[in-house]
């Protein structure tokens, strides 16, 4: 061979490989294509901290040998929220023991969380007989954050109990006895010794750090200084804990966790100037579905600058709602009654596919397969706006699940 | 049942008749040296040449010279080539995958019965999943140390000593002895490399045309995997076919392959328990059988399976559990078109005895595969390599970690990924491969969501010293 044919095909070759750097690496998403990624304008410090809770909660899996268990539910926190989406039926968790306001009737006997996994020499626990229960598809974890930085005051000021304007939507808070190490912050309004709860399917945990310590725990049988104690099956004779020495993780990684969970990103919404978009978004206040699900919220000052005054559309009012007999499942958390759920945040819907293996899981237990028919399954306090959506013509109709799907 | 009765009266009257033709052993070391590291091949799957080279004494004579002209043609071209060896280089014997571990270039010394060898591989990447990269990074992928033996015209040694990523894994992959009582029995004890599939027995960095390892070779079989453990392989010739086969029982995997941080069943996480090479995990030994065919000029077929107990099932004489089975299968096929093309593929599957109680993450079953197809498409000298070879590569592979469906849905399981990696190499010798390649795989997740994407460029070296 030549020695300029040689040239010839190692200055082609070298061409081709500059070029296919950019044609043949795969492009990184559109923002808006994704649930996960930070807040924007974190500080260098912050993007630390950040990746420090992104490794905790996404990559670190938990085995035997590290703490899991005995009993469990999910081996690590990606399991339940991928791409810090939602869950599946495959993550569906099963709480169980109360019915009522007086508390969870259970906890002797492994109440309030199912643990239906065990590592090896365990048993998973089952639900104990006669105890009322349901299951719970693990939310999404965008905007957490926000979400967090609201004061309780802005929560009262839509809610409604005894719905004095007549609309039929009520609104309560979730009254949370809080755990021995929550701290209040200036914007907490306690009442008797409770605080409102804002995260969960029935809005029993008051803060990101009570959620976090309790997912560790119940989900994945990890010990943390803030609670020392593993789940154990209460039904096997002489069960006792793992062998692993408590706590199973730091104080460090669990403050990181919860700093990722308070700076991940917004949902950010697709085609918003899109014709069907906006028209089903004007459809969407007027059948009155924004009166529970609040679009617009404004935080406070918060000790996180980039938490602080921002505008954003959760669609949540954060509060509980009577959602009917069907979706009734007899269990309950808090001051809710069994039919009572908090509003779900609304943004990321088009993107639960994403983390849903290509499918839909909605509503607290995943039953509905389609936002249509999650709609159709509204009930109580709903009821008239469902009432409205089925009449709607199919154009209607379609703009409205456009808007929906766009956020 | 017939065929069992054959073979073992096939094995005994191998032996009766060796038994009368034995020579005694050479006593002068001298005359050991001379038989040692002279007479083998390199089975090179990575190229379509066949590269003829020494290696450790053998008395497996073939029984046919080796018509193929492209062997031929590459073993001068070796013996030429190289200053490690002398000797003429022994052609015509068709060789197996099983017989990648002595056929490996060595270096020795005049009537010095031990022979040295080894080879390098390095290279940089630069990959990117789904438009985040961490930028060019420059990796040492394994320094592997040969040393071998010739105890006997009949007996001899070898082993493999390892530096992966540095000095990240230190690991002796091969320290055994072999006792040949005829050519269809040889008795081998030590660390072995268990017979599963092909990769695992011809798996070093020169003879293959991709950077990164198969997939599915790594991942679910575990290559390398090697145990401690005993076993017999034999082999029979005639004039235009080998058949093959080995059977060993080694120490076997333990519980960590559903109980690791890769969040699926894996079984490379036995291969962090160092332990294994001083006792069985539970007692029970893993069990390796495979056999191989090959017919000149069509190729060579394996089929192997390993199978055993990974669970401590009982401690003290107490029952802890139920014996807990893993067992793996697999079939690999290589042969060269006459266009010189030289096609090489594994396929494998594993089943594993996963608690009923314990979570779908960890599959019951899984499953991979790939091929390679090389192609030789420039042979000239180029800048003084007489007998270079430009070959172009193309690699397809597929593993799916967790086979079945949710038992909540019904949807099938996900954890699953695509690869496809065309490339170029350059080989200015065969026992040097400069490459290039271009990877690209998806990966789904096991809720089977949309997959991840990842490619990246790699450039690289390997070579035998």
């Amino acid at each position: 061979m030549k020695k300029t044919t040689l040239l010839y095909l190692f200055v082609s070759l070298s061409i081709f490989s500059t070029a296919a750097c950019e044609t043949f690496l795969p492009d990184e998403p559109a923002d808006d294509a994704l649930l996960d990624g930070p807040i924007a304008d974190l500080t260098p410090e912050q993007n630390a901290l950040f990746l420090a809770g992104d490794v905790a909660f996404n990559d670190e899996v938990f085995t035997p040998t590290t703490g899991l268990g005995p009993t469990f539910v999910a081996t690590s926190c990606g399991s339940c929220h991928a791409g810090d989406g939602k869950g599946t039926p495959f993550s569906t968790l099963v709480r169980f023991g109360q019915n009522d306001e007086t508390g969870n009737q259970f906890m002797h006997l492994g109440g309030p969380q199912l643990q239906n996994r065990a590592i090896h020499g365990h048993t998973p626990e089952q639900i104990p007989s006669g105890a009322p229960f349901a299951q719970f598809t693990p939310p999404a974890n965008t905007g957490l954050g926000l979400l967090a930085a609201l004061a309780d005051e802005q929560i009262l000021a839509n809610a409604d109990p005894l719905d004095k304007d007549g609309d039929g939507i009520s609104g309560v808070p979730n009254w949370i006895h809080p755990p021995d190490y929550f701290k209040p912050q200036w914007f907490h309004k306690p009442q008797n010794g409770r605080y409102i709860g804002r995260f969960g399917k029935k809005a029993a945990a008051i803060d990101l750090l009570q959620q976090t310590v309790n997912a560790y725990k119940q989900d994945m049988g990890i010990t943390s200084e803030f609670d020392l104690e593993d789940p154990i099956n209460h039904a096997v004779s002489a069960q006792a804990g793992d062998a692993v020495a408590d706590p199973e993780v730091s104080t460090a990684k669990v403050n990181a966790v919860v700093f990722y969970l308070r700076t991940l990103k917004v949902p950010v919404q697709r085609r918003p100037q899109d014709a069907a978009v906006t028209a089903g978004s004007q459809l969407f206040l007027a059948l009155d579905c924004g009166k529970c699900h609040t679009p617009e919220w404004k935080t406070p000052q918060s000790d996180l600058p980039v938490l602080s005054n921002q505008t954003f559309a959760p669609y949540t009012d954060l509060l509980l709602h009577d959602m009917g007999s069907g979706l009734d499942d007899g269990y309950t958390e808090g001051t809710a009654k069994t039919g009572e759920y908090r509003t779900p945040p609304l943004w990321g819907l088009g993107l639960s596919k994403n983390s849903q293996g290509g499918k839909l899981f909605l509503l607290h237990d995943g039953r509905a397969r389609s936002v249509d028919e999650a709609i159709r399954l509204h009930g109580g306090e709903a009821a008239r706006s469902r009432n409205l959506y089925s009449k709607l013509n199919d154009k209607d109709r379609g703009d409205l699940l456009e808007f929906l799907d766009s956020l | 049942m017939r065929n069992l009765y054959a073979l073992i009266g096939l094995l005994l009257s191998q032996l009766a008749g060796y038994a009368q033709s034995v020579p005694s052993a050479p006593t002068d070391p001298s005359a050991v040296s001379k038989s040692a590291v002279t007479d083998s091949a390199v089975a090179s799957p990575g190229s379509p040449e066949r590269v003829i080279s020494p290696s450790v004494a053998t008395t497996t004579k073939p029984v046919v010279a080796d018509s193929t002209p492209m062997p031929k043609a590459f073993a001068e071209l070796f013996y030429r080539d190289s200053t490690l060896r002398k000797g003429k280089p022994e052609q015509g014997m068709l060789k197996l995958n099983m017989d990648a571990t002595y056929d490996r270039p060595f270096l020795t010394a005049n009537k010095v019965p031990v022979s040295v060898g080894g080879y390098l591989e390095a290279n940089s990447q630069y990959m990117q999943t789904d438009g985040v990269t961490d930028g060019l990074s420059f990796q040492m992928r394994r320094l592997t140390l040969f040393l071998a033996s010739s105890i006997n015209r009949r007996i001899k040694f070898l082993s493999e000593l390892e530096f992966e990523d540095g000095t990240k894994e230190i690991n002796i992959e091969f320290a055994a002895m072999d006792i040949e009582l005829t050519p269809l029995l040889t008795l081998r004890g030590g660390i072995i490399m268990n017979p599963i599939g092909s990769f695992n027995q011809n798996h070093d960095g020169p003879k293959w045309e991709f950077i990164d390892r198969p997939i599915s070779s790594v991942t679910i079989i575990p290559a390398t995997w090697s145990n401690v453990g005993f076993g017999i392989y034999g082999k029979k010739y005639t004039r235009d076919w080998v058949w093959a086969y080995e059977a060993y029982l080694t120490n076997g995997f333990d519980d960590q392959i559903i109980a690791n941080t890769q969040n699926r069943t894996f079984l490379p996480a036995t291969k962090a328990n160092r332990d294994r090479f001083d006792e069985s995990f539970n007692g029970v030994p893993l069990v390796s059988l495979k056999t191989a065919f090959k017919r000149r000029r069509i190729g060579e077929i394996g089929v192997s399976w390993m199978g055993g107990v990974y669970n401590m099932f009982q401690v003290d004489g107490l029952v802890l559990d139920q014996r807990r089975r893993v067992d793996v299968w697999a079939v690999d096929f290589n042969t060269t078109l006459p266009t010189g093309t030289f096609i090489n593929s594994e396929l494998v599957w594993a089943r594993i005895d996963v608690p009923a109680t314990y979570t779908q993450q960890f599959g019951r079953m899984q499953q991979g595969g790939w091929i390679d197809i090389v192609h030789p498409f420039l042979r000239k000298p180029i800048y003084g390599w007489k007998k270079a070879v430009i070959n172009g590569a193309l690699r397809i592979e597929r593993v799916d970690y967790n086979v079945g469906t949710f038992a909540e849905t019904g949807d099938s399981l996900g954890d699953d990924l695509w690869a496809i990696v065309p490339g170029l190499s350059f080989r200015p010798s065969p026992t040097t491969v400069i490459r290039a390649n271009y990877r690209y795989h998806w990966q789904k997740d096991v809720l089977g969501n949309p997959p991840a994407r990842m490619a990246g460029f790699q450039f690289g070296f390997s070579t035998y010293f």
